[in-house]
């Protein structure tokens, strides 16, 4: 008996231990915005795990570490998390209303529902400030505008060039193709020289709408595509199907790596560099694998160039247009209690992100780059110019539809790939997804 | 008998924390779920009261109903794929060489995580560098499918680690239960002559009985709701043509912004997984008389 008692006693004893250490957890991880020596916080959440993107780490630690030592009195408190993850995080963050003072958010359709659900704050004043509207390049934070107010400030601006293999290309008396017609020439010529014309992991979707919507720039011009997806007029098109039949005609030729539907981007970006694949079509955020990045050899690296999508026959598009958009930009929550601070933050992170972010890791900033003071590779430099000269810069698919329509939009063209629907179900499909998503 | 042993208050306490943890992780949320899938939701804004109208719009949906089917044969293939591994268990049982070892190789899959797994065998199937198109290739097969790529063959592809996942986890339970069948019927069985095969069908197998029950309620019901290696081996495409009910769950919540919907299916599932546990159990409740 009194050894049972006993046990009951040391029992009580771990419970009451228990909520103890539990409660203290909750109270030193409650939100406080200022710490005990009276000093401001402002929570920081962004995307670059210094595992997965090291130098972009390193940069916001710098960027965190200097705008502390410039003010005092303010600490920034910074978590990251992947890509994937990070966007379910905001996710529950925000239906319980806790998001940081400051993260990383993606445009347009992404950063829709926060704004409606006066999560975000409005940056517009932020912009006007000193004219900071001036250093961004033209157009990319009206991808963060609804109604014209600005609710976040992009950091990132990519086009997707397509990179290709200059020794492959020679090997198989190949040049740089100009006129589409050609283009599908290469291919051919590239298929039958036993090559893996195209590198490309449709799995995620993403990836074979950069070829489509190349396809449907360069035939209906550069801002059908666009008008369609913002239902301006019917997705149901002639140009926009014609799009289509020459994707799914690409994906017949044996244009694409072999069972594309089912390889990640990651996985197709490996025949690239492993020279099994002749083409990629991929963002500008690939440039450092090409250029800076230790992890590929220089004699890689010597091979690979890159061009813009060719023009159509009897084209309506042009070949200074180029599929991208602003990557990811900075937001203020709503709610912080340290709004103004935030606010003084994400202008200040901006202009220290412009002048590294290019330099250090590749990644074009939104705002204006001087190239001619930069001791830079020359492709970055070709890209970077291009980009100055670019007549329209058409958004990624992604960036403009509403999320459930991308989703069937990825599918279908799975679907087209493997020849299940027709380029005219394509189209239907499509517009119908856009309608109801309305 | 009757009398409790304990103060009221013992019990409380003892209980206490497991019911509180138990109530506020599993049960609240499942009644949250039902409660959301009864809006019309993206996960962030308003959420504006509709009804009944999700689960409406889910049994006309034919994405739902096809993610259903391939659970189904998802939980057909588990179901039919514990005959191996009680066959295998019955073969480890039997006091053979080496069953200690082979055991635990058996074992090994489960120990690893899912995410683990799937990565393998994405570098199994990959359709160029993959091992198995290698060897296809290596034999004689000019054109080898592309596995993960092909909407045909996506659900089998993925069907196949996963019961290699779960083989260890089935045979050690069928092992552990194969063991507790008392040895003096086994020895009696066989001094009236049965041979190891009638040993096995009609007195290893009868008194293991409830243990086999349970397995097929858990494989079903864990095959229904099955979704970590079809998330990360083919995002339940091509096309969907891979997608069960709990990757299209996550696919319209997360992916979709429609987190309405997604409760809705999610709580449709729950309702689907307790009406399967269900009938499966009337369906083998026969058995138990016979003994």
């Amino acid at each position: 008996m009194q050894r049972i008692k006993k046990a009951h006693t040391l029992f009580l004893a771990f419970i009451v231990g228990a909520i103890l250490v539990l409660g203290g957890c909750s109270s030193s991880s409650s939100d406080s915005s200022e710490e005990s020596d009276g000093s401001k916080v402002i929570k920081f959440m962004h995307i670059w795990p210094p595992g997965s993107s090291k130098t972009q780490n390193q940069i916001v630690e710098s960027v965190v570490e200097k705008y502390e030592s410039d003010n005092p009195g303010v600490k920034v408190q910074v978590e990251y998390l992947e890509n994937e993850q990070y966007k379910d995080k905001i996710k529950v963050l925000s239906s319980s209303n806790e998001l940081p003072d400051v993260g990383v958010t993606w445009a347009a359709g992404y950063l829709k529902p926060f704004v409606e659900g006066d999560l975000i704050a409005d940056l517009t004043d932020v912009l006007a400030k000193d004219n900071l509207k001036d250093q961004f390049v033209g157009g990319t934070t009206e991808a963060y505008a609804f109604d014209g107010k600005t609710y976040g400030l992009p950091i990132e601006l990519n086009i997707a060039p397509v990179y290709y293999n200059k020794e492959i290309f020679e090997q198989n008396g190949l040049e740089v193709p100009t006129s589409y017609a050609e283009f599908v020439d290469v291919v051919k010529t590239l298929k039958a020289g036993g090559v893996t014309p195209i590198a490309l992991g449709n799995k995620e979707g993403w990836t074979g709408s950069l070829w489509y919507m190349y396809l449907a720039d360069r035939i209906g011009g550069s801002t059908l595509i666009s008008e369609a997806i913002a239902q301006e007029v019917s997705f149901e098109n002639p140009a926009l199907e014609q799009a289509a039949a020459d994707f799914k005609e690409l994906a017949e030729l044996g244009a694409f790596s072999k069972g594309t539907n089912g390889l990640s981007n990651d996985e197709a970006k490996v025949e690239f560099l492993n020279e099994t694949a002749a083409m990629y079509l991929m963002g500008s955020w690939e440039l450092p694998n090409f250029t800076t990045s230790d992890e590929t050899t220089q004699e890689f690296k010597d091979k690979i160039g890159y061009f813009n999508f060719p023009n159509y026959e009897s084209n309506a598009g042009e070949a200074e247009s180029w599929i991208g958009g602003p990557g990811v930009g900075l937001f203020v929550s709503e709610n912080s209690k340290v709004k103004d601070e935030s606010k003084e933050f994400i202008r200040y992170f901006i202009e220290e992100w412009g002048k590294q972010s290019f330099t250090k890791a590749g990644v074009i900033p939104a705002t204006k780059v001087d190239t001619s003071s930069l001791d830079l590779p020359q492709m970055n430099i070709d890209v970077l110019d291009d980009l100055n000269k670019a007549k329209n810069i058409t958004l990624f698919a992604d960036v403009q539809m509403p999320a459930s329509a991308a989703e069937v939009h990825y599918n279908l063209l799975q679907s087209l790939v493997s020849g299940e629907i027709t380029p005219a179900d394509f189209t239907k499909q499509t517009e119908e997804s856009l309608k109801s998503a309305k | 008998m009757n009398r409790l042993k304990a103060s009221k208050l013992d019990i409380l306490i003892y209980v206490g924390p497991a019911l509180v943890l138990l109530l506020g992780i599993v049960y609240i949320p499942i009644l949250q779920t039902g409660y959301f899938g009864l809006m019309e939701w993206n996960g962030i804004g308003q959420k504006t009261f509709v009804g009944l109208e999700n689960y409406f719009v889910l049994l006309q949906d034919t994405k739902f109903w096809s993610s259903a089917y391939h659970s189904l044969i998802l939980a057909v293939a588990s179901i039919i794929s514990l005959v191996f591994y009680l066959a295998i268990a019955v073969i480890l049982a039997s006091r053979i060489k080496g069953a200690n070892l082979l055991r635990k190789i058996y074992l090994i899959p489960m120990l690893l995580a899912s995410v683990a797994i799937a990565q393998l065998w994405m570098k199994i199937y990959n359709p160029t560098n993959g091992m198995l198109n290698i060897f296809l290739m290596k034999i004689g097969f000019e054109n080898p499918p592309a596995w993960l790529g092909d909407a045909n063959l996506a659900l089998y592809a993925i069907i196949l680690p996963t019961i290699w996942q779960y083989a260890g986890f089935y045979i050690l339970i069928y092992y552990a239960a194969l063991k507790n069948v008392p040895e003096s019927l086994v020895e009696a069985a066989r001094i009236d002559g049965a041979s190891s095969l009638q040993i096995a069908t009609k007195i290893k197998l009868p008194l293991i009985m409830n243990v086999v029950k349970v397995t097929i309620v858990l494989a079903a019901v864990g095959s229904l709701k099955y979704f970590d290696l079809i998330y990360i081996m083919t995002g339940g495409g091509p096309s969907g043509s891979s997608e069960v009910m709990a990757s299209y769950m996550y696919n319209t919540a997360f992916n979709k912004f429609d987190f309405g919907y997604g409760s809705a299916i999610g709580f449709f599932l729950l309702i689907i997984c307790l009406v399967a546990t269900f009938i499966i159990q009337r369906l083998t409740i026969s058995d138990k008389d016979l003994y």
